[in-house]
Formats: structure tokens, C-alpha cells, sequence
């Protein structure tokens, strides 16, 4: 009798179970296989932040996908109780960093429903340009960094360039190009800068020439296909039952839009559509959220030529002290369905603050749509999911 | 049948979007968008906007604006501000009124809000447009920003 070779044991241990080359009867006893783990991340440069995911894996198939939190904690939460409600704004910067506009809305929306405060017409118009310039932003990064991920480090470069344009307009009109802090409790910090108009259709124009583009150079691609359709499916029961929001419940067809659903600031004005797709494989997730882009740009070329005229601030007291009560709001970051929850005891702080934010839920699902599929299809997925892990870890 | 079609879908494809990459190799000088960040020093400029450091003006009188309110104090969410202050007798009218000894201002601890800006009523502190702020050490972040022997501007009330 020969001895064992290493071809042998490549031939009778198989480690997926179910498949055509089975064969129980032939397996050799001397070489056993076991499940081990194997930590993704907190630094794994596929991973996109701090987030610590402990695999059980039999082979290279994924068993069990656990997200370990904490690593970028840093209570931002308990911090909004010690702050005022001006300050609390500048610390949801700090969250979902790539829509920061946006969840500074939330908060100071919330504060303006407690208050029953009014913002006029031209704060509401120039919030929702800034958050759809905020949401093409976010996408152009996701896009190359999604290409990145499978495997195509051009995209990255293209990516960047187009949001370099966003982040100059920001500059121009905000002062700072990420943790902007632009909303104020009852309007904007200063008014729009000259430039602003004329910069932003500059960048429509310019985004319009280069978006097909990134269809041509990554959405055709066989290999970028292969290895997202049908990669990651989550049924549109599991979107709905894990309670994911924005593109990742959009790419498995649950319509859950806030914008269209529970108008906020400007979005009862204009006509969009909702960007619906019902494989909920990982590429519907992204085209989701190429045709997002498409219509932030259909938002921003209606609302950019006609900004009203009005106050750009709605005075308020220095010290904003909300009646007692619970307060709710949502508004759709780029991710998705962004919470922001009050309780206030009538003191010039809240009594408790809570965030619901959008990946933190999303999170949730990838256990349950990773199990039984490859580590490969696991970086496809989570590049899909979009995850700024600040904003889950908070 | 499929075997084929499959391989020149595939390759066409990959040329579909190198026609994408070849050209912006082609055109690479036309569309650079990288500075060359050490030695454009000179002509970088920044939006009048930008955040980039609190400081305090003066004229040529070496005198502020800043009455010494605490307003920025207050609004600021971290405690990057420290305003250490006293009463001095104001030689016109003789009656006691409060002063700045030291407006204290940690760079280092700074997110760059711009509350404490929005805070001022006399437009005492405005932002700085440099954006070179690294020292060797981190005690050099703390600064003082009135200059010694400054004053505050005659007229000015909060």
C-alpha cells in the first residue's frame, strides 16, 4: 500500500457538505476537519473601519458571522445629555461621518418640532440641496470603494475625484469639508455663499458626463457580475422583519423611502422616484443606489435655480429649553432611515437622546444572509451593506 | 455555444471599460486634479470660509473687540475656550467693569463648530484661513490670543 499523498487528502476531504464528491465511506480518518474562527477585523483593510467580525468558518465556507461593537465608542449619546441643544449638532458630525449633513438635520428638526418653530421656505430649500449633494457624496466613496473591494482600484481614483467637487462647494459654503455643522436649532449657521449656485450646476453638469461612465467601467463588467449578482440575496421578508432601511431594504423591494413616505424640509415640492429593485442580491443593492444618484441630481436641478428668498434664521432663544415631552423624527441619510429620538424634562438639556441609525440595523441582517457562502462573498456583501461603522457604533 | 458568447461578452466588457481608463491615460495632464501640496504653498489658497483656527484681531492700536462676555465659554461644547478675567476700574467713568486678563484657546481640543464665533456679539473672535497646525509639541496648541498689553476697544459693549 502506497502512503497517503497530499493529493489524496485534497481529493477525499471535501469540506462542503451536500456536494457530488461526498463521499462519507472515503474520507480518511487520520485527517479530520473542524470549524475554527477567525477574527475579520477591528483593522482587516477589507473591512471598512473599526468593526471586529468573529467568522466560524469549516473551510472557506462562512458558518456563523458574529459583529463584535466598541471599538470606536464613544457615547455619544451620553455626551447629548451633558450638551445644550446647539451643541448636540455638531456631535452627529461624528457619527455617520459621509452624511453628516443629514444627521444634523435630523437633530435639529427634532429640536424644531419640539419647539414648534417654523423655518422658512429658502432653509428648507438649501437643507435639501445640501443633503443630496451630501447623499452623491456618500455614493461616489461607496462606489469606489465597492469597486475597490471586489477587486478594481480604478474606481477608487473616480470616485474621489467627483466627491473632491461636493467637498470643495462644502468648503466654500460651510467652512469645513466633512463634519460640517452647518444647521442651527431654527435655520442654517450663515447664508449660502455667492459661488454656491453656480459651483453646484457646474458639478451637475459634470457628474452628468461622468456617471455613465461608471456604468461602463463597473457596472458592465463581467467580473464585477459574477461576483455580485446573486451574492448575498436577502428576501424581501428578512428586509423587512430585520428592519434594514434605505438601499440595502430598496434593493430587496421593500419601498421605505422617508423622503417619499414622510415628508421633511423640501421633498414634498419635488417629483422623484423612489430607486426600487426586487433581486436583493448584492448588485441589486448596487444599482440602488447608482439611480439614487441619478435622482439626488433631478432633486438638486429643480430646486437650484428657484431658492426663495426669507430669513436664514428662525430666532430663538440662547437657551433652548424643550417642553416636556417625547419627540420622534426620521429622515433618510444615505444609508438610511435615521431616527432621532428626544426626551426632554424641560431643561436646557435632553433627559435622554437616542439615535436609531441606519447601520446599525442593517448590520443585523448579515449573519443571516453571509451564512453557508464564501469569505470572498462575505467582502462583496458588506461592501454592498455601505457601512460607516462610526455610525453603528456611535 | 454559450461557452463563446460568455467569453466575448467577458472580453468585451473588460474593453468597454478600459476604452474608460485609456482615456484618461491619454488625457492624463488635462484632468489632473493632484496638488502638489509642499510646493504650491504659494499660490493655495483657502475659501474665505474655512475653519481653520480661532484668533482674535487687533488693530494697530493693539486693541480687540472682546469685552470679556464668556459667551464663546459657554457655547463651546468641549471647553476649548478658557477666559480668564478680572474687574478693572474704567478710568472714564470710574465704574468697575469686567476685563480680559487671558482668552485661552486650545487648538488641540478644537472640532471646529464655530459655535463660539456664532456666540459673539461684538465680533471679538473670527476664523483663521491657515490650515498648517502641526508642532511638535502639544502644549504649543494651548495659545493665548489676546497679545500682552492689549485692551479692549473703547466703545464696545455687549
Amino acid at each position: 500500500m502506497r502512503p497517503i499523498s497530499y493529493r489524496d487528502c485534497e481529493r477525499n476531504i471535501t469540506l462542503e457538505p451536500g456536494t457530488q464528491n461526498m463521499k462519507p465511506e472515503t474520507i480518511n480518518n487520520n485527517f479530520k476537519t473542524e470549524e475554527y474562527f477567525v477574527n475579520m477585523g477591528p483593522q482587516h483593510p477589507a473591512a471598512h473601519g473599526v468593526l471586529r467580525l468573529i467568522l466560524t468558518i469549516d473551510g472557506e465556507i462562512i458558518k456563523n458571522v458574529e459583529p463584535d461593537l466598541g471599538y470606536i465608542h464613544r457615547s455619544i449619546e451620553k455626551m447629548c445629555e451633558r450638551d445644550s441643544y446647539q451643541q448636540i449638532v455638531h456631535l452627529t458630525d461624528r457619527m455617520d461621518y459621509l452624511s453628516s449633513h443629514i444627521n444634523n438635520e435630523a437633530v435639529c428638526l427634532t429640536v424644531e418640532k419640539a419647539l414648534e418653530i417654523e423655518v422658512s421656505e429658502r432653509v428648507k430649500v438649501i437643507r435639501t440641496i445640501i443633503s443630496e449633494l451630501t447623499r452623491i457624496a456618500s455614493h461616489c466613496l461607496w462606489w469606489g470603494v465597492m469597486g475597490m473591494d471586489v477587486g478594481a482600484l480604478t474606481t477608487y481614483f473616480y470616485g474621489f475625484r467627483d466627491r473632491e467637487m461636493i467637498n470643495d462647494i462644502f468648503e466654500e459654503t460651510c467652512g469645513a469639508r466633512l463634519t460640517m455643522n452647518y444647521n442651527i436649532p431654527g435655520g442654517l449657521m450663515f447664508d449660502i455663499h455667492p459661488n454656491f449656485v453656480k459651483r453646484t450646476k457646474d458639478f451637475i453638469t459634470h457628474f452628468k458626463t461622468k456617471l455613465p461612465e461608471y456604468d461602463r467601467l463597473l457596472t458592465g463588467n463581467v467580473i464585477f457580475q459574477k461576483r455580485t449578482k446573486g451574492v448575498g440575496v436577502l428576501t424581501k421578508e428578512d428586509a423587512i422583519s430585520f428592519g434594514t432601511s434605505g438601499p440595502v431594504a430598496r434593493g430587496s423591494g421593500f419601498a421605505n423611502d422617508v423622503r417619499k413616505r414622510h415628508h421633511y424640509s423640501a421633498y414634498d415640492r419635488v417629483d422623484f422616484k423612489e430607486a426600487l429593485f426586487t433581486e436583493g442580491d448584492s448588485f441589486a443593492r448596487y444599482q440602488v443606489r447608482i439611480m439614487e444618484m441619478w435622482e439626488a441630481m433631478k432633486i438638486i436641478e429643480q430646486l437650484i435655480d428657484t431658492i426663495p428668498e426669507g430669513d436664514i434664521k428662525t430666532p430663538t432663544n440662547a437657551v433652548i429649553k424643550l417642553p416636556k415631552g417625547e419627540y420622534y423624527q426620521r429622515v433618510e441619510t444615505a444609508r438610511g432611515e435615521l431616527g432621532v429620538y428626544i426626551n426632554s424634562t424641560g431643561t436646557k438639556n435632553p433627559y435622554r437622546l437616542k439615535f436609531r441609525s441606519p447601520g446599525f440595523s442593517n448590520l443585523s441582517v448579515l449573519d443571516h444572509i453571509t451564512k453557508g457562502a464564501k469569505i470572498g462573498d462575505l467582502v462583496a456583501t458588506m461592501a454592498s451593506f455601505d457601512f460607516v461603522i462610526p455610525d453603528i457604533d456611535r | 455555444m454559450s461557452y463563446f458568447s460568455d467569453i466575448y461578452n467577458g472580453i468585451k466588457t473588460l474593453l468597454t471599460g478600459m476604452s474608460v481608463t485609456g482615456k484618461y491615460f491619454i488625457h492624463a495632464r488635462k484632468g489632473s486634479l493632484t496638488q502638489q501640496y509642499p510646493d504650491n504653498r504659494e499660490t493655495l489658497k483657502m475659501f474665505d470660509r474655512f475653519r481653520g483656527e480661532v484668533v482674535m484681531p487687533h488693530d494697530e492700536n493693539n486693541e480687540h473687540r472682546c469685552t470679556g462676555c464668556q459667551k464663546c465659554e459657554i457655547a463651546c461644547p468641549n471647553g476649548t475656550i478658557e477666559i480668564i478675567w478680572d474687574r478693572g476700574i474704567d478710568e472714564e467713568t470710574g465704574k468697575k467693569k469686567k476685563k480680559i486678563d487671558k482668552h485661552i484657546y486650545h487648538l488641540g481640543m478644537c472640532t471646529m463648530c464655530g459655535l463660539c464665533i456664532e456666540a459673539c456679539p461684538t465680533d471679538a473672535i473670527v476664523w483663521a484661513q491657515n490650515y498648517e497646525n502641526s508642532v511638535y509639541d502639544r502644549t504649543k496648541l494651548s495659545k493665548v490670543l489676546n497679545q500682552p498689553g492689549s485692551k479692549v476697544k473703547a466703545g464696545i459693549e455687549d
